[in-house]
């Protein structure tokens, strides 16, 4: 089902193609709550994290499901690497790819960087955030989580509140979840919508309040300070006031409404602390559902070559 | 050396020439044009320009030779040699080279190496500021009497509106044109592409078309204040061509250029993060090729530069945000005139001349764009149903990166004579 090279972001793939990462990270989720989680798939393959920007949750979380699926696995930071030294993207790729590596993980701040790697390595090349274009293992963790809580994606509204235009987590859910049938609403201020965003099937919205009403699935995004500096908006005082999600807001959205949020969360800013530890609030769950879904993907991946179809 | 050029289609738009008609010449210099004419001898090369147009040289009023500071990139010897196989034998460079064209000595040092080791004619552009800060007005007064043929900071805006109209007022009194690159620095922020659907799908910061829109305002609100001539460079939006429509109409001294990328892609070149569809300005919309097409056609665009701009494949092999501006377009300018231009029936082939010939000389006060009897022979032999595809590994250009690779076009350069000397013969550069 996955014949590509690499995962590049969801608007290149095929709602079958999602639909398959999602059912194998539901595989992957039972072998992740075992008290003995070691599995042997990725034994004797090598998986390398290329990161140029910052991350707690999501190198952690692809270097254990390297691990709990026994690849051998190493890190790289840009910040103490060659990288320094002026190395270019393709020649540090080059390296890492000559060193025997066959899944190359990278997180970098412009947009395309994954792909341009990905057309100079032999690596399958997995996107793990690259500017404001797509962060689709985050997308999918949100997507599994979404499935596991509804028991499906088509037919439910989702609603995306915040940063949409620097938010890439935000495009790939966007990309991911029109596939799958869902009604995706949107709001934040009128600066952080991108322009034409409308054309993927997104519907935006002046207010959050609209955006809300009737929701299944609610998911705040993190506001970059540094974009109030910018003059993107006011103050943060007012981006709470008229985009932050509490309890009052959430009552607009169905009774049975889920919470979503990427982390790391500005609390009191784009969320309320209530909301945030409430009890519709999936962000735990998030963050293990990523370790499912990135076990998933690293196994798909890993097999590039082989005739999926008999394997399974 | 004397040349007789026979049988061909001469297309002279300055003298109304379109007619099959013979050129003579003797010493570099056109001697006789006429029916049939009947020259012989020992020392006389005939070119049978049979089936062919023959055209005054193409004059490029915009391009980069990136010499000196940038050899790697470009010189003035590679960079000539890939405007004679274009079928350009006058071209203007920008001066943002290093040093930059702002003082006597590097006009100097253009005008004498493009002398001996140049194969067509090089004009300077001189800068409007010094060191193409924005601060401080250049010796514009010694850039043209050292042979500057127009001032320009392009690559930098002016962002300051009252240096600008000083440099209008100023340039004016000496008689240069001033080449104006619009963009509000401000406005573009950061952004690497045109703003649209196709910035969103590829989560790249987009650049509003105010951006250019903005500076063009104001410039012509500068020269119709100043009565200066204004000459506005690569112009890419709809909202552009209708700004300079207006101004015209009101009588204000401006005039413009677009460039071939401007009228034959859109940003959906940039699909796949291509770097080679990334310049300044960047590609836009279909709706915008089509005003550019229509100011073309009705003449708001006066003329088609090429914006030739050379860079090293590691300065495009990178993050699409890191990737350098520009493309290289000497090789490629005439013939996308006459695919898009000519054969889409949006210009006659005289009016491409124009454009391309005619009005760029006219606008840098050359005299040159005609074949005048006793005007130096800059003449091109050019067959325009000529189908080639382009390939970027053989261009003159010492880079390649040019987003028309593959691409099918019509419109050949046989010869290019530059000052009598025949620089390509049978579309092989000598």
């Amino acid at each position: 089902m996955i014949n590509r090279k690499d995962l590049l972001g969801l608007k290149e793939l095929s709602a079958e193609e999602i639909n398959y990462i999602l059912k194998t990270a539901e595989t992957m989720k039972y072998v992740l709550l075992q008290k003995n989680k070691k599995t042997p798939h990725l034994q004797g393959k090598a998986v390398i994290t290329l990161f140029y920007e910052n991350s707690t949750r999501t190198r952690l979380s692809f270097e254990l499901a390297a691990k709990y699926m026994s690849a051998s696995a190493a890190n790289i930071s840009a910040s103490t690497s060659s990288v320094l030294k002026g190395e270019t993207l393709i020649d540090t790729g080059k390296t890492i790819d000559m060193m025997g590596t066959d899944i190359l993980i990278i997180r970098h701040p412009m947009s395309g960087a994954p792909h341009l790697l990905a057309k100079n390595v032999n690596a399958s090349v997995i996107n793990a955030g690259d500017g404001m274009n797509e962060h689709p293992t985050q997308a999918l963790l949100d997507m599994l989580t979404i499935k596991e809580k509804k028991g499906k994606i088509e037919g439910l509204k989702v609603a995306i509140i915040g940063d949409i235009a620097h938010s890439r987590v935000a495009h790939s859910n966007i990309w991911g979840l029109t596939k799958l049938g869902a009604e995706v609403s949107i709001a934040g201020p009128s600066t952080l919508i991108p322009k034409d965003i409308e054309k993927t099937g997104a519907k935006v919205f002046n207010s959050v309040q609209e955006a809300l009403l009737d929701a299944d699935v609610v998911m705040g995004l993190r506001i970059q300070l540094e974009r109030q500096k910018k003059g993107l908006f006011p103050t943060i005082r007012e981006y709470a006031r008229f985009f932050g999600i509490d309890d009052k807001r959430l009552l607009l959205a169905k009774k049975d409404a889920i919470l979503l949020h990427p982390g790391p969360v500005n609390r009191g800013v784009e969320l309320s602390s209530e909301v945030i530890d409430g009890g519709i609030s999936l962000i735990n769950e998030q963050v293990t559902n990523g370790v499912a879904v990135r076990m998933a993907i690293l196994y798909l991946f890993s097999r590039r070559g082989a005739h999926y179809e008999n394997i399974d | 050396m004397r040349i007789l050029i026979k049988n061909g289609f001469v297309l002279d738009p300055e003298n109304n020439r379109a007619d099959f008609l013979d050129i003579y010449i003797e010493e570099g210099i056109i001697v006789e044009i006429g029916k049939e004419l009947d020259y012989t001898g020992g020392e006389i090369e005939i070119i049978d320009a049979q089936g062919k147009i023959v055209a005054p040289g193409l004059i490029d009023m915009h391009c980069h030779l990136r010499d000196p500071g940038f050899e790697y990139k470009e010189d003035i010897e590679s960079g000539t040699r890939s405007a004679a196989v274009g079928g350009f034998t006058s071209i203007a460079c920008m001066p943002n080279t290093n040093p930059p064209i702002d003082n006597e000595p590097i006009i100097e040092y253009i005008r004498t190496k493009s002398k001996s080791v140049g194969v067509v004619n090089v004009y300077p552009v001189g800068a409007i500021t010094k060191g193409l800060k924005g601060e401080e007005l250049a010796e514009i007064g010694e850039l043209k009497f050292a042979g500057a043929v127009a001032i320009s900071d392009d690559g930098n805006p002016v962002m300051n509106p009252s240096l600008m109209r000083r440099a209008l007022q100023y340039a004016n009194m000496f008689d240069i044109p001033v080449i104006s690159h619009c963009e509000d620095k401000e406005l573009v922020d950061g952004g690497v592409m045109n703003e649209g659907y196709m910035s969103t799908y590829l989560g790249l910061k987009g650049i509003t078309r105010a951006a250019e829109e903005v500076m063009v305002a104001r410039d012509v609100i500068l020269a119709g204040e100043t009565g200066a001539s204004l000459h506005i460079a690569h112009v890419s939006t709809a909202g552009s061509v209708e700004i300079i429509r207006q101004a015209k109409a009101k009588g204000v001294r401006v005039t413009c250029e677009t460039c071939p990328h401007y009228f034959t892609l859109t940003e959906k070149a940039v699909e796949g993060y291509n770097t080679f569809a990334k310049m300044n300005p960047p590609l836009r919309t279909e709706e915008d090729v089509e005003a550019i097409k229509e100011g073309l056609r009705d003449g708001t665009i006066d003329v088609i530069a090429t914006d030739h701009a050379p860079h090293h494949i590691d300065e495009k092999n990178v993050e699409f945000d890191k990737a350098l501006n520009g493309i290289v377009g000497f090789e490629t300018a005439l013939a996308l005139g006459i695919t898009y231009l000519v054969d889409a029936g949006v210009l006659t082939m005289g009016q491409l001349i124009e454009k391309m010939c005619v009005n760029p000389a006219k606008i840098l006060g050359l005299n040159k764009g005609s074949l005048g009897i006793n005007k130096p022979a800059d003449i091109i032999v050019i067959d325009p149903k000529e189908e080639f595809t382009v390939d970027i590994n053989k261009f003159q250009s010492r880079s390649k990166n040019s987003p028309y690779h593959g691409y099918k076009l019509k419109g050949t350069v046989h010869y290019t004579i530059v000052g009598g000397k025949v620089v390509v013969m049978q579309k092989i550069l000598l």
